[in-house]
Parts: structure tokens; sequence; C-alpha cells
């Protein structure tokens, strides 16, 4: 190879005028196709994929009915996570995340996604089975037209009562006190949840196809039975848990860097975190995507000498055929173009 | 009147600009310049053999219908072909990507190749997370209950509402995989087009890689 072959500082912007190899593009996508692909059928053959069965709503009351039922006891008062979300569920004021200072976002855009907690998870889902039972009819009749304090003084007597159930035969066994038709809906409520009927419930909307499972996943989110699961499986938030899969295989490995932020503070510990991540995420992504544009950063490749690695053969024949270069590198770069460096496009 | 005097069309001026831009012995060479000579070369063509294999693994089991893997032995196989392949994939593309980074590979009017491959590589995070939100099965909902929170957040959750299976499988295996494949074809375009970028001079002189 002659010395214009490996030429010692080629001006990236101009037509490559070196030496040329036999290079078969075609030939090496098909055997990295091929290669690939064994390495899939392999790994597929010898590891398989996880596929933990879904948790029902049905799952949930049978194996933990006192917590179906204090979960449900919450949405019916309104105490629950999701009935003081904040959008894009519920306009709750002040549980809106601010990324910095007051600005929020998540409060600028608004509720979306209209939760109505009591309605939704237990008075319409009630309503279904109220024209064939009567004593639930006149139940959900009296919560219905009493008056917003007697009714926080039912659900908090249920609630105070709760405290000490006990369950027996999958029903869950509350003393009876001032209660008024709290007891009996929150009986027939998890009768429903333990029979299947509000897994339905919860996705129908008048249409016979479903495909929006936002009810009952805000429901077993907002209850302590799916967390205790995933806690299980090592899947919670502070467990790096966005990243990890069920079992032992390789979740989504890349996510690294969004889910290191919540193990440290102050995001650990903020209740701004989610919005705060976001926003930090998106800069870094910003950056990456422009990092070509950004001084100081794009030159790190110059110091750190892997390219030297990389190129090592071409560096190895290049200062081979200009041995004047160990002792006049600088004035063969010198020679180098400064349009070079233009970054345009 | 003469076919001479007529103004050329539509279509002969994209002819015209297509084979200008990308003139077919610049989109398939046979030979590449003497330092494409590293094993490191091999991680961009492995990245994309790997989203082949990650698109046709997924094209079966959409064949199948969404449920289908939970219920069929050959389904659960190419379910565990699509993860594998995913996760080679997301390997392939990392590696590519740092190699492209200390090797300053933006440099000689190369931006728009590392943009497209960055806004790739993050809309390639973007459709895998979709992925695990259509699996239909624990993981999915946890993975969705917990994402919620981040999205809603910054006020994306209103419209983009990862506890909705329709809508995350629609964007998993239709919208997000169009913009995918346009933005690897631009990529893979572009590095035909500007060619692979030259070494560093042999001995860098401090500067800014622009």
């Amino acid at each position: 190879m002659s010395e214009s072959d490996y030429p010692l500082a080629a001006d990236p912007a101009l037509e490559w005028r070196g030496g040329k190899r036999r290079y078969d593009l075609v030939r090496e996508l098909v055997l990295a196709v091929l290669a690939v692909t064994v390495l899939a059928v392999v790994a597929s053959v010898l590891f398989s994929s996880p596929d933990e069965k879904q948790v029902t709503i049905a799952q949930w009351a049978n194996a933990a009915p006192v917590d179906f039922v204090t979960t449900a006891l919450s949405e019916l008062d309104r105490t629950s996570g999701t009935a003081g979300y904040g959008p894009p569920y519920t306009h709750t004021s002040g549980a809106s995340q601010n990324i910095v200072g007051s600005f929020s976002l998540q409060r600028l855009i608004g509720v979306h996604i209209p939760i109505d907690s009591a309605h939704d998870f237990v008075l319409d889902p009630l309503s279904i089975a109220a024209p064939s039972d009567p004593p639930l009819r006149s139940a959900l009749s009296a919560y219905g037209s009493a008056s917003a304090t007697q009714r926080s003084t039912w659900t908090a007597a249920y609630g105070k009562a709760l405290a000490h159930a006990s369950v027996q035969h999958g029903n869950v066994v509350v003393a009876s006190g001032q209660s008024g038709p709290v007891g009996l809906m929150m009986r027939d409520l998890l009768s429903q949840a333990q029979s299947g009927g509000l897994d339905g419930a919860l996705v129908s909307a008048g249409n016979l196809f479903q495909t929006d499972y936002t009810k009952p996943l805000l429901l077993l989110s907002d209850g302590s039975y799916l967390e205790g699961l995933a806690a299980k499986q090592h899947l919670l938030g502070n467990q790096w848990g966005m990243m990890n899969e069920a079992g032992n295989y390789p979740g989504q490995a890349w996510l690294w860097l969004y889910t290191f932020w919540y193990q440290i503070k102050p995001f650990s510990t903020s209740a701004n975190a989610d919005a705060q991540i976001w926003a930090i995420m998106a800069l870094l992504s910003l950056a990456l995507v422009s990092l070509p544009l950004l001084p100081g950063l794009r030159s790190i490749p110059r110091y750190v000498p892997l390219y030297r690695l990389i190129w090592r053969d071409y560096y190895r024949q290049a200062e081979a055929n200009h041995p004047q270069s160990q002792s006049g590198t600088v004035n063969a770069l010198s020679r180098t173009p400064r349009h070079n460096e233009e970054t345009n496009d | 009147m003469s076919a001479g005097s007529e103004r050329p069309t539509w279509t002969a001026r994209l002819r015209g600009v297509a084979l200008a831009s990308f003139p077919p012995e610049r989109v398939l060479p046979d030979d590449q310049p003497v330092y494409v000579a590293s094993w490191v070369y091999v991680f961009g063509v492995l990245t994309l053999a790997a989203l082949l294999v990650v698109l046709g693994s997924g094209a079966v089991l959409a064949l199948g219908g969404v449920a289908w893997w939970h219920r069929s032995r050959t389904g659960h196989f190419f379910n565990s072909m699509h993860l594998w392949s995913t996760e080679l994939f997301f390997f392939f593309m990392v590696i590519h990507l740092w190699a492209k980074f200390f090797m300053a590979a933006w440099r000689g009017r190369r931006v728009l190749t590392w943009v497209t491959g960055a806004v790739a590589f993050l809309v390639s995070v973007g459709t895998a997370f979709t992925g695990y939100l259509s699996q239909m099965n624990f993981g999915s909902q946890w993975i969705a209950t917990q994402a919620k929170d981040g999205l809603n957040s910054v006020g994306i959750g209103a419209y983009f509402n990862v506890l909705d299976l329709g809508q995350m499988l629609t964007w998993h295996i239709v919208l997000l995989p169009l913009v995918l494949g346009l933005l690897v074809g631009g990529h893979v375009l572009l590095v035909r087009k500007r060619g692979v970028v030259p070494p560093l001079p042999a001995r860098a002189p401090a500067g800014d890689d622009g």
C-alpha cells in the first residue's frame, strides 16, 4: 500500500481518496441476520420467556378480602390514591407534581381521563346488581339520599370496625356498628369481586369489545395486594423495578439511568420526583441527540484514546508509511483543513 | 407540443433527486475505505439484523393475535424470540452508539447521521416499553401501574394512557415501528451517502471535534 492509501489526517468532509478494500455489505447483513436468529433461537430454547399470570380483581378479593374491602372503602369515601391523584384523573387541589417551583405540566394539561372513585369503583358496579337485589337497592338508595356528613359518619364507623375484622370462609366479618348501609354495600361488593363480576363491570361501558383497563388497574394499584406481589419479585421502584422483569429474566436494562434517579436523594424522598426525573431525562436525551453541537462534550473522543484502538491497524500502517510523522506529526496535522471541524450537515 | 418542451413531471424530478443523492453504487458499494477494518463496525449491522429478527418475530405474534402466545407453545416460543432479539438489539445498539461516540462519527457533515441514530435509540426505548405494556400478564400490569405516575407527572399520560391496552398495542405494533423504520432507513441511507467517517488524525491535537 502506498502513502496515499493511508493519509495521516483525512478530511472527513471530503470524499475518501485513500485506499479501499473489498467489502460485501449484503453478505455481512445476511450473515448477521443468521447469527442473531441462531442466538435468539438458542436463548429461547434454553431460557424461554416470563409469563407471570395476570392478577384479577377476583383473585385479589379472594386472596386478601380485608385489603380489598379496605381499598373499596377508601374509594367510596374518596380517600384512596386514585381519588386524590390529581390530573389526568381528578381535580384534586395541590395534587399535581411540579417540575420546578410551581410550574406543573400535569396541572397545565389537566383532567382528561376523569375518575370518580366512589361512583366508578363502588356505586356504579353495585347498581348493576341492585335491580334484582332489594336489600342492596335500599342500601344504595339510603346512601345516595344521605348528606355528605352522614355518609362520612357511616364510612368512618365502618373503617374503624374494619380494623378489627376477621375473615370467615372468604367473607370479611365486621362488628355491626353505626355504619348504616355501608356494611351491606361492602359485603355485596366483595361478593361481586370474588365472583369475577367486578372485573367485568369495571371494563364494560356499554360496549361488547373492551381494550381499556384504566379502571381495574387503578383499583388494583390502590390496594396493597398487587404491590406485595411485586415486592416479592423485586419490582418496586426502590428495587430498580422499572428495569426489572419477573423471575430471573433481563428486563428493560436500557432504562437504568431513568431508574437510577429514583434510588438517590433528593428524588427518593421528593413529592415531585416523577416530574423532576422526567425533566432531567428529557434534557439528557436532548443532549444525546445534539451531542455533536455541544462544545466540550463533542471533544471527549479526542482525549480518550479508544479511537486509537478501533483504528489501530490503520494508524500502524499510516505511521509506518509516514516515518517523519513520529517527529513531524504536528506539522502533518497542521495541514488538516479547518473546515474538517464544521458541524453543519 | 413537442416532448422536449414539456415541464418535467414530479415523478421525474423525484427520480432525479433520488439518483443524484443516492446513486446505486454509493448505496450498495462493493468496497469500503481501508480503515473499515475493526470488529466494532460489526455492531452496526448486528443492530440492523437484530431489528429485522424483532420485526419478524413480532409479525408472527401479530398473526396469532395479542393473546395467542399465552395459550400456545409455538406462540410462547415466538414471544421468547421477540424478547431475546430485543435484548440483543439493545445490546448491539448501545455498543454501536458508544463506539460511534468515541470515533466522533459526526465529523464531516455527519451530524444528521448521529441525530437520526440517537433519535432511533430513544424511539426504540419507547417501542420496547409499549411492548412490555402489551404482554397481558403480571409484568404488563405492574409496569403500567408504575409507569403511569412518571407520564402523568408531565402531562403525557393524559394522551398516552399506559393503562389502555388497546392504545399501547397500537403504538407498539403500528406507530412506533413505522417511525423507527423510517429513522433507521434514513440513518442507513445517510451512512451510505456520507460514507463511513475516516479516522481521527493519527496524533489528534487538542481541539474541538465538531
